[in-house]
């Protein structure tokens, strides 16, 4: 299809494909970029909340011109109860600056602009096109592409893998695995469509003020699993993720928990007379740190979900992403004005940037993290969270009992559960892995 | 209304383009399906796996939202084999 050669092919075009093919366009290489969907977005799914730093140090001015639905002006993490919850609430009225922090967004509308962004820098994109494999040269160097079109092998000085957590294209070459059942989580989403002004008299927002709810408990079954409520616009993002590994072995369905998390009285009056007009499934990488594979080799580098870059913690991954697609766009550039061969030498450049960023510092924290929680998972995501609802509904509801009684009790009912090593053990065990 | 009703419903909002006799996810030919072979029967997000009444697993793909679960569950022993839809087919999701 075209007989050219490129000084790099980007597969994919999410988060991470559009940063290093824009970084990498914008300063004069010649880059084509492959994505599989109909129009760049159109394969995408995320939450979705968009971190402001890293897409200005791409593109400084993107709030004038990018599809933004709500900056976030309050944060409600939520510990759910059968039908009950106990929150923690951040509302801060300096998050309504000129320049918010975090907004969200919709996927296939930001990407699509993004992308036509890469392509103003003088990047090809080329959508409707699954590449099937790397071509490799005698040496194992990997030199281009096959794609599914008709002659379409493409070549290029080094290919930068950005095909998400499910990327096909690496695990065939043998560069890295396929992800663990442990290692990936499974959500599923809605978009609930209301009247902007029910949404803003519902959440207690003006304007384009947003609202994200983050819910953990008793509604993931006692899997290691989370629902979240994120505001736009016109419409509300619900959705529910648990580990592969631990649907395996439970006996609910996705859209079964969905279903609840939607129906628990806390969600439902969110969400009445909405009008859902999409269902959405993607996989997220959960494993952190441990389970970053190689990240680069002789002709290749690879970025975003398809390199594990999560930090599941602080649910940040589309941000991670956009940063590890830069750093490889700007390693890569680096290389090439040395006129230097893009060798798996050469392209170390990339690893150290990344290392020298929050992102691999930022996983190498929490590198405990992820097996603590799915190892734990029965304590922290059922138990406790019922034990707390139930401390709350003692220490709110009057009823004549003294209130020695009720502490009692409630201290009676944790340590039943987990007895007083098994409380500080979980305790010492979580300190532990935050540090 | 049953779960498997509901997600059928659910899959109705989406678009999709199917690529017709093509389809991209296939399960080796089995008399009895392995644990996380029968597991997709209820984890698959589409609901694309269901229960012969023979007892074996087949796939219908069409609804597919090419999450990759059953690619990380079953492929590693062969009961499947995983493949991305051709470029442009397969699900688009309007907001994503």
């Amino acid at each position: 299809m075209i007989e050219e050669r490129f000084d790099a092919i980007v597969i994919g075009a999410g988060m991470a494909g559009n940063a290093a093919a824009h970084t990498m366009a914008s300063r004069g290489l010649k880059v084509l970029q492959l994505e599989r969907g109909e129009y760049p977005g159109s394969k995408n799914v995320q939450g979705a909340i968009l971190y402001a730093d890293m897409v200005e140090k791409i593109i400084p001015n993107f709030r004038e011109e990018a599809p933004l639905e709500r900056h976030l002006v309050e944060q409600r993490f939520w510990m759910m109860g059968d039908r009950s919850h106990t929150g923690l609430q951040y509302r801060n009225d300096d998050f309504n600056e000129d320049k918010p922090n975090r907004y969200t967004i919709i996927r296939s509308q930001f990407d699509r602009w993004f992308s036509k962004e890469v392509q103003s820098q003088g990047a090809l994109v080329i959508c409707e096109t699954t590449v099937m494999e790397l071509v490799s040269d005698a040496y194992g160097k990997v030199i281009g592409v096959r794609t599914d079109r008709k002659g379409g092998t493409l070549f290029a000085d080094v290919v930068v893998l950005c095909e998400g957590v499910n990327g096909l294209l690496g695990a065939r070459a043998g560069l890295r695995a396929t992800p663990k059942p442990e290692h990936v989580a499974l959500a599923v989403k809605e978009m609930h469509f209301l009247p902007r002004e029910t949404i803003e008299a519902r959440f207690n927002l003006h304007g384009d003020e947003g609202v994200v709810i983050e819910a953990a408990g008793v509604i993931s079954k006692g899997m290691t699993g989370m629902g979240f409520v994120y505001t736009n616009k016109e419409s509300v993002s619900v959705g529910m993720g648990c580990l592969v590994s631990d649907f395996a072995t439970n006996n609910d369905t996705p859209y079964g928990l969905l279903e609840m998390f939607k129906n628990h009285p806390s969600i439902k009056p969110l969400l009445e007379g909405s009008e859902v007009k999409e269902y959405a499934a993607h996989l997220i990488p959960e494993g952190g740190y441990k389970t970053i594979p190689e990240l680069f080799g002789d002709g290749w580098v690879v970025c975003g979900d398809a390199a594990q870059l999560n930090n599941a913690i602080h649910r940040e991954g589309s941000n991670l992403a956009l940063t590890s697609g830069r750093l490889a766009g700007e390693a890569i550039f680096q290389i090439k004005s040395r006129k230097d061969a893009m060798s798996k030498q050469n392209l170390a450049l990339y690893k150290k940037l990344l290392d020298d960023s929050f992102v691999m510092k930022d996983l190498k924290k929490y590198k405990d993290m992820p097996a603590l929680l799915h190892a734990n998972s029965q304590n922290y995501f059922l138990a406790y969270p019922q034990l707390v609802s139930k401390a709350m509904e003692n220490f709110l509801r009057v009823d004549g009992t003294p209130k020695i009684d009720k502490e009692k009790a409630t201290i009676a009912s944790f340590v039943k559960e987990r007895k007083w090593t098994g409380l500080f053990g979980d305790a010492w065990k979580l300190a532990r892995a935050w540090r | 209304m049953s779960l498997a009703a509901r997600v059928e419903e659910k899959l109705y909002q989406n678009r999709y383009i199917v690529d017709a006799g093509k389809p991209h996810i296939a399960i080796r030919p089995h008399d009895k399906p392995s644990e996380n072979l029968l597991a997709m029967t209820r984890i698959c997000p589409a609901g694309c796996y269901s229960e012969t009444s023979s007892g074996q697993v087949e796939i219908t793909p069409d609804g597919c939202l090419e999450c990759g679960t059953c690619r990380v569950l079953c492929e590693a022993s062969g009961d499947i084999t995983w493949n991305y839809p051709r470029g442009g087919f397969g699900v688009l999701f309007k907001f994503g």
